[in-house]
């Protein structure tokens, strides 16, 4: 498996043909205490870029894109209950919703974990 | 991922300012965001966690990016009354009033506090005023417009100005200042701390007990560091502060309150006393009048909503088909576990208990008109 960042933040985890997508936890760390999360439906069709979920915030709400293009097959429904997971365990347990992926060339440019924590150290 | 909180934008537009407290803030781990022109403390440990602090123990609020104005001279009174609806000849020393400027069409343009000092204080003026910090220029140029040359009017650009709120805020203040566990809510009076002249009001704006202390900027860090040595006092910042106030039931003004609507609309009748209503004399008092009489075309009411999305200033709200209002506040009420909002809805449409829904992103989320507040409030009132 192999795990992918990009500068939006998100992390990706890929596995044969399905990626699994959440945000880093810099990203959660900077949001703040996060009260709900919409999650996009299984057969959602992503390209690269489009608005995949939605954060909720106490005061404010931020949108969380597609990091590559798929299919949407499989949303976190633990986050349905428990928002703040993404709080507490944003790398793993937290994760939004899983992709087939389209086209893997869009992986390529993604930063590696060393990369995107140098990445966040400039910020 | 990308944030669109409104304040994080003007942080952008707005060459900043530092208040008083700024290198405090840091120091405190605070993150800073521009509002009002100035730099200010958004959050320091997270808001669910700060307004939690708040309404269980005191929290500690910088608002000194708020305008604080004195008025002096014999003519005050009566000039006043011809700038604010609410009845000044009846203030008495050491009372505060909610109170707001209206614009010729009873439009408001600000909302406020006002007292009446007493004791020679601030060099001895007669009147005091708390204004909101992102429209005291424009407040400052309305009133020097409006005002009697015999009425000298100072903006105290010096002074800061500190809310201490929550539960145990009595407590802990009467700790520095003892002779404070006097006042009740909506009163006010000066004090001497550690050679330092403070004028407290017990007021503020989470709905809670608590107070608001003026003070010279220079003397904010030492009065700061000494309220947070407290065991009951935490910083807390701007998130909660508006996290609060909503539960509070209270309207942010520029968001659910503008020259676009009015006071009786707004539910702030209250501020316009009896003999006012009748005798009229101030600006804006026509609509004033027309709706008392004929009752507003829509309300500022409060929304409970079913499920967990929240939604979020400028979200239409419908009956049915209908499109019937627009939230103007909303957000997760960390007291209430729920998502609230607070809205203007057509007067057929905002009796309490009405079912209405409201468009957050094309979907339809259930939601009713409740009473308000969401949180009760828990002033010190005489017993």
């Amino acid at each position: 498996m192999s795990r992918y960042f990009t500068d939006e933040h998100e992390w990706i985890d890929v596995e044969g043909e399905i990626a699994t997508v959440g945000i880093t936890d810099y990203a959660q760390e900077q949001l703040g205490d996060i009260v709900f999360v919409e999650l996009p439906a299984e057969g959602t069709n992503f390209d690269k870029g489009d608005d995949a979920a939605v954060v909720e915030l106490v005061k404010a709400a931020s949108d969380v894109y597609a990091p590559i293009s798929g299919e949407v097959v499989e949303s976190n429904s633990a986050l349905e209950d428990e928002p703040a997971l993404v709080n507490s365990d944003a790398e793993e347990d937290g994760w939004f919703f899983k992709l087939r992926i389209a086209d893997t060339s869009e992986l390529e440019g993604l930063m590696n974990e060393a990369a995107y924590k140098k990445f966040v150290a400039a910020l | 991922m990308s944030g669109n909180d409104d304040i994080a934008t003007l942080a952008e537009e707005l060459p900043l300012e530092a208040l008083p407290l700024d290198a405090w803030h840091r120091a405190r781990g605070a993150r800073m965001v521009g509002f009002a022109g100035y730099h200010m403390p958004i959050q320091y440990e997270g808001i669910m966690a700060e307004h939690s602090w708040t309404r269980e123990h005191a929290g500690l609020f910088d608002v000194s990016h708020m305008g604080q104005l004195s008025f002096s001279g014999e003519a005050v009174d009566a000039a006043l009354e011809h700038l604010l609806p609410s009845d000044i000849k009846g203030l008495k020393p050491f009372r505060q009033r909610y109170s707001m400027l209206l614009d010729q069409e009873g439009g408001i343009l600000d909302d406020l506090m006002v007292s009446r000092l007493g004791d020679g204080a601030f060099d001895g003026a007669d009147i005091y005023m708390v204004v909101n910090g992102a429209t005291k220029y424009d407040d400052i140029g309305w009133m020097i417009e409006h005002l009697p040359d015999a009425v000298v009017m100072n903006h105290m650009a010096d002074q800061a100005l500190l809310a201490l709120q929550g539960p145990e805020a009595g407590e802990a203040l009467a700790a520095l200042i003892p002779e404070t566990a006097d006042l009740l809510f909506m009163q006010s009076g000066q004090f001497i701390w550690r050679g330092v002249t403070l004028w407290i009001s017990r007021s503020g704006y989470t709905g809670e007990d608590g107070f608001e202390i003026s003070l010279p900027a220079d003397d904010a860090t030492l009065l700061a560091d000494a309220l947070c040595a407290l065991p009951q006092v935490k910083p807390i910042g701007l998130g909660a502060r508006d996290s609060l106030r909503l539960e509070a039931g209270l309207p942010l003004y520029g968001h659910d309150l503008s020259p676009a609507v009015s006071t009786i609309g707004a539910d702030l009748g209250f501020a316009i006393q009896k003999r006012r209503r009748e005798e009229g004399g101030f600006i804006g008092h026509a609509r004033v009048l027309k709706e008392l009489a004929d009752g507003p075309g829509s309300k500022r009411v409060g929304l409970t909503i079913t499920g967990r999305l929240p939604a979020r200033e400028g979200a239409q709200i419908y009956a049915g088909d209908v499109l019937v209002g627009e939230v103007t506040s909303g957000g997760f009420a960390p007291s209430v576990g729920a998502p609230i909002a607070m809205g203007w809805v057509s007067l057929p449409h905002a009796a309490i208990g009405q079912a209405l829904e409201i468009d957050v992103r094309g979907k339809r989320i259930a939601a009713e008109v409740a009473p308000m507040p969401f949180v009760s409030h828990r002033y010190r009132r005489k017993a």
